[in-house]
């Protein structure tokens, strides 16, 4: 099995989230993932590359947006990434952490 | 007579103890109070962490398939709403729903789903969502007229069993 990218050597905040959306590819995708102990998947990947695609263009994340984008709904982007979705996938997706209320 | 100092306890040493499960408790029908309830029911399984939702007496009206997305705020009796209104024109019919409604919209705005797709967001979530079996005898309501996501009509004790658990909190609208 090939090894792990090494997350010690990106910036992150306090929070673990990358401080530089540059230094995020595929491989410090699934090293975060794991430390949430998630194996990504395409369905994972799908959501990451939708919220990347939001916060490009300057959209705020939402729950509910996540569930009206046709990707997964609600019930699936929680069994996805668990502990916190929103959280978790914007931390796995190498995006600020959303300040998001709902 | 001679002070005495008493021996004072030794400072506890930061220990953490995070909220795992929440219990919000909805007793009123009002568009504010039921979303202040749902914002964080729903905020909690955000967060990770468990979140039950208990709706008693008026809150009832949250949970009513009919009745739910048509809640209103009051614009009479409300100190803080619009503060150099006059409370008379303020009573004049149809202004509160004049006023409902625009809340409705700004909410909308805020991407602050409707009381119906809020609940099903949070059950959606592993939110449960519990009526309160006395008021719902004493305002004579069919099981018919509930949302279908209702995960039962409980007593109160049946209702502090739901908030078992060490870092449970209650919160009571």
């Amino acid at each position: 099995m090939e090894t792990m990218f090494d997350l010690s050597t990106l910036a992150v905040n306090d929070d673990g989230y990358l401080l530089n959306a540059d230094d995020w590819s595929p491989e410090v995708a699934h090293a975060i993932a794991a430390e949430h102990g998630i194996a990504l998947t395409d369905p994972h990947f799908a959501v990451l590359q939708y919220l990347r695609d939001r916060v490009a263009e300057g959209t705020p994340l939402t729950i509910r947006r996540i569930g009206k984008s046709g990707l997964v709904s609600i019930k699936e982007f929680y069994g996805l990434f668990p502990g916190g979705p929103l959280k978790v996938s914007s931390r796995i997706a190498g995006i600020p952490k959303p300040a998001s209320c709902v | 007579m001679e002070a005495v100092a008493l021996p004072r306890p030794a400072p506890a040493a930061a220990e953490k103890h995070p909220v795992k499960k929440v219990l919000v408790i909805v007793s009123k029908g009002t568009l504010e109070d039921v979303y202040a309830g749902l914002i964080m029911a729903n905020g909690a399984l955000m967060e990770g962490l468990e979140a039950r939702m208990f709706f008693t007496f008026f809150g009832l009206e949250a949970i009513r398939k009919d009745r739910q997305d048509h809640l209103h705020t009051a614009t009479v009796g409300n100190p803080a709403f619009m503060q150099k209104l006059p409370t008379m024109v303020a009573g004049l019919p149809g202004f509160e729903a004049l006023a409902s409604t625009m809340m409705r919209k700004e909410m909308d705005k805020l991407d602050i789903p409707p009381v119906s797709e809020f609940l099903e967001m949070i059950v959606a979530g592993g939110g449960e969502i519990y009526g309160c079996k006395l008021a719902v005898d004493m305002f004579k309501i069919e099981d018919s007229e509930f949302i279908d996501d209702l995960a039962g009509v409980i007593t109160v004790g049946e209702m502090y069993a739901l908030a078992e658990g060490e870092g449970t909190q209650i919160i009571f609208i």
